[in-house]
């Protein structure tokens, strides 16, 4: 889950790293507000969840209330890369001397942490790391033995830290640690850490990203999920524990295993090719157990699609049985009833293949057409998509 | 031969007194797999009976080896008890961990990963896996024995179903050993461990390896068959139409920016000399071609 840059900002505030002082509006009067709490020159941020929203005129100077209430209702409602603003930080203004980059993010490749550490920051840190990576230090850090002040202070003079901010970056650096091993995020991204002409060290964006799987410990992560930006398909997906996303297209799609459905799209947006270019209209995943219930609660959720003009079943049978399969197909369009319009495409292969292409075909359901091999079920699936 | 699986191998479940864990054990018992005992913490001491077999439970990894001679250990507990579990195998010097359980958080794969390392008695297979087959052999995990038998593929693969479905494809040529390395983003066994295992093993004739987008596992993959391997290899890759920024089920599998698209990858493996197929089915194809030659 990616947090907005308010929510980060507030976690870094709960953990004791250096921000400053903000407050989060949704209306141009609440902008007002707070611009008036905060006092003196205030920025109005829009919070979306894109990068490149200064470019798009989503961050704007304030000198103060009624200005922060002109800027907060232009940016307010604002289109930025397909996010709509829905709130707007406002932020105590601060007179910035240098912009630094921190970061601390799980490496994949190196199968551990890393930290970033740049005096080069502000502007887009690839671009710092692909022309001067003599600019950015990498340093790889022991899952188990974590950030300690000496190792901090090492790197951040690896990083080009002047003596002067040193020990602060150092400290933010250690905090930065316990706030990513803590909330289980994995990353965390300070851009810019800047230095004000006062001497201060202050975050002042943030980018958080914290680890679903960890939710079962941590109750808080529940209010930083963004209900609104779900498509209402996939809420009502999520609700019934179904791992659905919603996509562009018109073949609806409902598979057992991650690997295979993803191929599944694959395969129908290769088929739908010869189709007038037919596309797969979600990613669907009824994973083990394929019951009946599972299978109505995905077949509704894919029908309630109005883009959806056929739907592809593609089972492998492993642990599940086909002919647990097909039941459950059988009594989900029974319990469906006439919500269940769309014809529907069946594959079965693998674990009692025989059983379960039998109990199809003596339903003889109307909507069901079997196709026995993946690759002829998406032409099949796709073709009726088209017409 | 096969790879890190024989009929040799002694294989302890932990969690073998949960649902999960006693629902696979019965699975992996009947398709040969020597089941030696189980480990669940508080319950050492009980007796397991499952398929004909006394199962001996244990409170620790250690005291299952002392007693057993166990050699390999796969997990089925709870997320939240996983990294324990794992940790636990760890210090046993257990030579094989085969983590099944999905879910885990990342910080903690990424801790017992980096203790293992430290350690260095364990390869660690998983986590959020199907395990790993040697058709014929052994079975660990939860992939379905009667797909097919012994033969002379080598497989690996980040997805359970698609192994299925590949494994299926090539029923009538069959595989030394089929590999599920898991989805998520650090994994103990990489596609590199297994390409490097298969072109060692000298019944492995050809490999097929499966990928799929997020990270760069493929594309370093890529790298070392051009340097490592000289057994053919078809690919596949899955994920062409995923959308970027959301999580396709897999917790490894999501695509950033540009880098961990699917086309990235099959490029990468095509100029490695790997032929890449569009769908399994074509996949399956071009692997047939090969061996016929």
């Amino acid at each position: 889950m990616d947090l907005f840059e308010y929510q980060a900002r507030d976690l870094f505030e709960a953990n004791s790293i250096p921000v400053l002082k903000a407050k989060v509006a949704t209306t141009a009067a609440q902008a007002r507000d707070a611009a008036q709490e905060i006092g003196g020159k205030v920025v109005v941020k829009a919070q979306v969840k894109v990068g490149g929203r200064g470019k798009a005129g989503g961050v704007k100077l304030a000198e103060n209330g009624e200005d922060a209430y002109v800027k907060a209702e232009a940016i307010l409602g604002m289109d930025i890369k397909g996010h709509i603003v829905k709130k707007v930080m406002i932020a105590a203004a601060a007179p910035i001397e240098s912009e630094y980059y921190l970061a601390i993010l799980l490496d994949r490749s190196n199968r551990s942490f890393l930290v970033m550490a740049s005096v080069a920051g502000g502007m887009d840190i690839e671009e710092v790391a692909h022309k001067t990576p003599e600019k950015l230090a990498k340093v790889h850090i022991d899952p188990n033995e974590g950030i300690s002040q000496e190792k901090a202070l090492e790197i951040v003079r690896q990083g080009g830290f002047g003596s002067d901010v040193e020990n602060q970056v150092a400290d933010v650096l250690v905090t930065l640690w316990k706030t990513f091993q803590s909330s289980d995020a994995t990353l965390v991204e300070v851009n810019p850490l800047v230095k004000t002409v006062d001497g201060r060290v202050i975050a002042l964006d943030g980018k958080v990203t914290l680890d679903d799987n960890a939710a079962f410990r941590h109750p808080e992560f529940e209010a930083l999920i963004d209900h609104e930006a779900a498509d209402p398909l996939e809420a009502l997906a999520k609700e019934r524990d179904l791992n659905y996303v919603k996509l562009q297209g018109e073949v609806g799609v409902i598979g057992n295993g991650a690997g295979l459905v993803m191929s599944t799209l694959d395969v129908v947006a290769y088929a739908g090719e010869k189709f007038g270019g037919v596309k797969p209209a979600n990613f669907l995943d009824i994973g083990g157990g394929a019951s009946a219930q599972v299978m109505a609660d995905g077949l509704s959720i894919i029908l309630g699609d109005k883009d959806v003009k056929s739907v592809f079943v593609n089972v492998f049978g492993g642990i599940t049985s086909c002919d647990a399969v097909a039941n459950g197909i059988i009594q989900a369009l029974e319990m469906l009833g006439d919500k269940a319009s769309k014809p529907i495409v069946v594959r079965l292969d693998g674990n009692n293949v025989i059983e379960g292409r039998a109990i199809l075909n003596k339903a003889n359901h109307p909507l069901i057409q079997q196709v026995d091999s993946m690759d002829g079920a998406a032409a099949r699936a796709a073709e009726l998509a088209a017409k | 031969m096969a790879i890190f699986l024989t009929e040799k191998t002694k294989v302890i479940v932990q969690g073998i007194t949960g649902s999960e864990g006693s629902k696979h054990t019965r699975r992996m018992i009947l398709s040969g797999t020597n089941i030696v005992g189980g480990v669940t913490p508080g319950k050492g001491g009980q007796v397991v009976e499952i398929e004909g077999k006394s199962l001996p439970v244990f409170n620790s990894v250690k005291e299952a080896i002392a007693a057993t001679g166990a050699d390999a250990s796969v997990i089925f507990v709870p997320p939240k008890f996983a990294k324990s579990a794992v940790i636990d195998a760890i210090d046993a010097h257990l030579p094989l961990i085969v983590v099944i359980t999905e879910g885990i958080p990342v910080h903690d794969t990424a801790s017992f990963y980096a203790h293992s390392l430290k350690v260095g008695k364990s390869r660690i297979i998983g986590p959020n896996c199907p395990g790993l087959i040697s058709p014929g052999k052994s079975n660990i995990g939860i992939t379905p024995a009667d797909i097919t038998g012994p033969g002379s593929i080598g497989l690996v693969s980040k997805s359970g179903t698609l192994t299925y479905q590949m494994m299926y494809e090539l029923r009538d040529i069959g595989f030394t050993t089929a590999v599920g390395i898991g989805g998520d983003p650090i994994v103990g066994t990489t596609h590199i461990d297994c390409l490097r295992a298969f072109q060692d093993d000298p019944e492995t004739k050809a490999i097929v390896m499966i990928g799929e987008i997020g990270g760069d596992a493929e594309e370093r993959a890529a790298a070392f068959i051009k340097e490592y391997v000289t057994k053919p290899v078809v690919g596949y890759v899955a994920g062409f139409t995923a959308p970027e920024g959301k999580t396709m089920g897999h917790a490894g599998a999501i695509v950033s920016g540009s880098s961990g698209t699917a086309e990235a990858k099959k490029v990468a493996l095509e100029a490695a000399g790997v032929k890449v197929g569009k769908t399994p089915s074509q996949t399956a194809e071009l692997l047939r071609a090969i061996l016929k030659g």
